[in-house]
């Protein structure tokens, strides 16, 4: 990728050629140990499938390994595992002890980091400087941090009565993050006592097994843990069987919709962590240069396929012209390439399937009269590939700035002044995440307080911490994940001690622990905290 | 004398320390392997201004320092470039003219109260055409954090203003010793004072007040140098000196000239790594990459 595609001034261009490149920087594969095809993972051993379907790397459109189709008898068992699990012992067992198993795990992934690291690369096609540098290290710390919770329930959510578990937990994943969507749906639910049955996505199905393997080895009673994998057909199966007592689903708007319209009447709880569009907002008091960097982390990391992802950038018009221009210059110098390369900055898209998507809202941005800007990339002939993308031009009306793209493409527009900015902010469906970038703090807190957004960052952005809570408004979903806060969704609670209680004139609040009674909350929207 | 026209330096962007770390920490974890590492390695030593600040230093040392920088490893089969300039104090200036004669090294030296720019600009405008005159071809002159964090902004321009002036056709690099700066905020406005007022390199430090050059502080003069350039057209040079010692970082600074100014950046004209140690390192990684294996130290001739 060399020279910039339209140059407006061209006797003061910037050219980032070839004087000195890169050689290629592979990362080594040769640790990684992986069978030709692993079962579905049920009462803590693998079993054959009738049916198997292969894993690809999206870089090279090569089959990995191949990976049994759950049928509806395998889910069925996974769930009566994880009912035997839970109730002939798990649920008993001490916070202490349920600790010294996370802490395990979290141990053995960071002792096999680079292997995982490795292996999401070449399932998922993202960099491995970021699966080495942020979903490996962040899954490590999620088991970490819900270890520490698992014997401090009490005093996490204090009340009348113990907190208790609920039961048996069916988790669906995305291919986005998915050994990080694993951990964020495993350790909440194994430190407040449930047992699981997880179904990764069938794009990326493989470091969750390689996860199965370590969580044989460290011990794992069997039947805490379930991975069955495949497509929508199996999620449906999980989400419907009678003995899961909660769903926790990240992915889409419109799967998520679907789901909760099949758990609707059903004692049944649900989280839904779902689609995004989130506002990047550069007011023009902000630090430029870093705040170009935070539009580059915002919607190029993981190539865009990120649900909280800074897909909208919204500039104040007096800088506009400045911040574009950067940005021409910044994304310049990004490397699109093999996901191995360890200089690699964009990966390979998912699947075709993204791809397709992908290139049709890209295009649909053309029709509808966006100014599209490219730099000049080589892309590999196999695999699928979309070089980073950004839109300027672009109105509330546009297509582009209110559908969720899910890609490496950007569109950017303007605002005159705060308030302009927070109402476009806010004008979506969605409210997912956003960023703010401004020198004053004062600014940073008043707009954060005026957006509908469950994560806003302030002067960063894509930074992820398992201490904080994760989790949207409006279409983006319900539930939060991480933290305390990611306790509550897996835990009955005796009485509404989470809550501040409605002081009664004056009289502090003692309801006695008759709420104690208080059985599943019919409504499946119970854990919207 | 009269006042002339008080300078306003213009609004510069203000720096977030916590971003600007994190993207030189990103910058620095590029994988530089093979060939290109070999020509990374090379084009360093071209870029290097081998230096030699001490008290201490006599006639017998700079013509050491002068006989390293024509053959920086006199036993090696491969061929080297010398090394971009050699960098030594006023009273040696004749000295080194001497012993680079009939190369392409050039001489460089400090002047205007170097390194602490603590005296009248009279006497520091003295200085710089002392050693103008006495042959240097590069002067690196210190600005006067005096000045600047008094908030003086106008006597800082006027003073580098002046030194550009007395420096003639000569090289001027403005050593800003962000050490004593300390802020990103201070530094990026630093750096557009003294382009504005003329001069042909920015240079972080001194090398006597730590810390010196860092990763950040470079990539903020960077992006100065990459603004002003968009603004007035003028290509200014860019020189971290100071606590670089080993091959691995220098070429973090290389891929940081890279990726925020470009190939046009990629000379000796407009990049240079001021260091006394560096050197050895670099030639002990090119032969490594060449063998396959580190030789001893005892190979390498000290300069």
């Amino acid at each position: 990728m060399s020279e910039l595609e339209a140059a407006p001034d061209t006797a003061r261009e910037l050219l980032f050629g070839d004087e000195w490149e890169y050689a290629p920087a592979p990362q080594s594969a040769d640790h990684v140990r992986l069978e030709d095809r692993y079962g579905a993972f049920v009462d803590g051993a693998f079993r054959d499938t009738d049916e198997y379907f292969p894993s690809i790397n999206p870089a090279t459109e090569e089959t990995i390994a191949e990976v049994g189709l759950a049928d509806e008898q395998t889910v069925d068992d996974a769930v009566l595992a994880a009912r035997t699990a839970y109730e002939s012992h798990w649920r008993d067992l001490p916070g202490k002890e349920r600790a010294k198993y996370l802490y395990r795990i979290g141990r053995m992934i960071k002792e096999k980091s680079r292997e995982f690291a490795v292996l999401e690369s070449m399932d998922g096609g993202k960099p491995i400087r970021e699966s080495r540098d942020m979903d490996i290290p962040l899954v490590a710390a999620h088991f970490f941090h819900y270890a520490g919770w698992a014997d401090k329930l009490e005093y996490a959510l204090p009340g009348p009565g113990r907190p208790r578990s609920l039961g048996v937990c069916g988790q669906i994943i995305p291919w986005n993050f998915p050994l990080l969507m694993a951990a964020w749906k495993l350790a909440p639910a194994l430190a407040t006592g449930n047992t699981v049955v997880l179904k990764p996505a069938e794009t990326t199905p493989l470091t969750a097994l390689k996860l199965a393997e370590v969580i044989q080895e460290a011990g794992l009673p069997p039947g805490v843990v379930n991975i069955v994998q495949g497509a929508g057909g199996v999620g449906s199966a999980l989400v419907e069987h009678p003995e899961v007592d909660k769903i926790a689903f990240t992915g889409s708007t419109e799967v998520g919709k679907h789901i909760q319209k099949q758990l609707a009447g059903s004692q049944k709880r649900l989280t839904l962590e779902l689609g995004g569009k989130g506002a990047n907002i550069v007011f023009e008091d902000a630090p430029i240069d870093q705040a170009v960097e935070g539009i580059v982390d915002g919607i190029y990391f993981n190539q865009g396929h990120v649900c909280c992802a800074g897909s909208r950038l919204l500039v104040q018009e007096s800088v506009a012209e400045e911040v574009t221009q950067k940005l021409r210059d910044r994304i310049a110098t990004l490397r699109v390439g093999h996901p191995l390369d360890k200089n690699t900055d964009i990966g390979a898209i998912n699947s075709q399937q993204q791809l397709e998507k992908i290139r049709r809202l890209v295009d649909i941005g053309e029709q509808e009269g966006a100014d599209k800007f490219q730099p000049e990339c080589d892309l590999p002939e196999n695999g699928f590939w979309f070089p980073p993308t950004f839109f300027t031009n672009v109105t509330q009306s546009h297509r582009i700035a209110q559908e969720e793209i899910f890609g490496p493409v950007l569109s950017v527009s303007t605002f005159r002044t705060p308030e302009e900015a927070v109402e476009r902010a806010n004008n979506t469906e969605y409210g997912l995440a956003s960023g703010i970038w401004s020198d004053k703090g004062s600014k940073l807190f008043s707009i954060s307080q005026a957006l509908k957004s469950g994560v806003v960052w302030g002067n960063t952005y894509n930074k992820f911490d398992p201490a904080s809570p994760f989790g949207g408004y409006k279409e983006s979903g319900f539930g939060r994940e991480g933290g305390v806060h990611g306790l509550l969704p897996y835990l009955e609670l005796p009485s509404q001690s989470w809550q501040p209680q409605t002081p009664t004139n004056g009289s502090p609040s003692t309801k006695p622990a008759s709420s104690t009674s208080a059985g599943a909350s019919p409504e499946p929207k119970a854990d919207d905290t | 004398m009269p006042r002339p026209a008080a300078y306003r330096p213009p609004q510069v962007p203000t720096v977030d320390e916590v971003a600007a770390q994190e993207r030189a920490a990103r910058l620095a974890s590029r994988s530089i392997k093979k060939e290109a590492k070999v020509e990374g390695l090379t084009r360093l030593i071209a870029m290097l201004d081998l230096t030699t600040l001490e008290g201490a230093d006599t006639p017998g040392k700079v013509k050491s320092l002068c006989q390293k920088a024509r053959t920086p490893d006199p036993g090696s089969s491969q061929d080297h470039p010398s090394v971009g300039a050699v960098c030594v104090y006023p009273p040696m200036v004749p000295v080194a003219r001497e012993h680079v004669e009939g190369t392409d090294i050039r001489v460089a030296s400090v002047a205007s109260y170097f390194p602490s720019g603590q005296a009248a600009l009279d006497e520091r405008v003295d200085e710089v055409e002392r050693v103008r005159d006495a042959g240097a071809d590069e002067i690196d002159v210190v600005l006067s954090r005096n000045a600047f964090l008094s908030g003086e902004y106008a006597r800082v321009h006027r003073e580098i203003s002046a030194l550009v002036e007395a420096s003639g056709e000569k090289h001027l690099k403005v050593i800003l010793e962000t050490g004593e700066l300390e802020t990103y905020d201070a530094v990026r406005l630093a750096s557009r004072i003294a382009m504005d007022a003329g001069a042909d390199f920015i240079k972080t430090s001194t090398g006597k007040v730590k810390p010196a050059a860092t990763m950040p502080v470079t990539l903020v003069m960077l992006e100065a140098i990459r603004d002003y350039y968009r603004e007035t057209g003028r290509e200014v040079g860019m020189k971290p000196a100071g606590g670089i010692r080993k091959a691995k970082p220098a070429l973090r600074y290389l891929v940081m000239v890279k990726e925020v100014l470009g190939d046009a950046w990629l000379t000796p004209e407009r990049f240079r790594i001021g260091a006394s140690s560096l050197l050895n390192d670099l030639l002990l990684q090119l032969e490594k990459e060449q063998y396959g294996r580190y030789y001893s130290k005892r190979y390498l001739s000290l300069g």
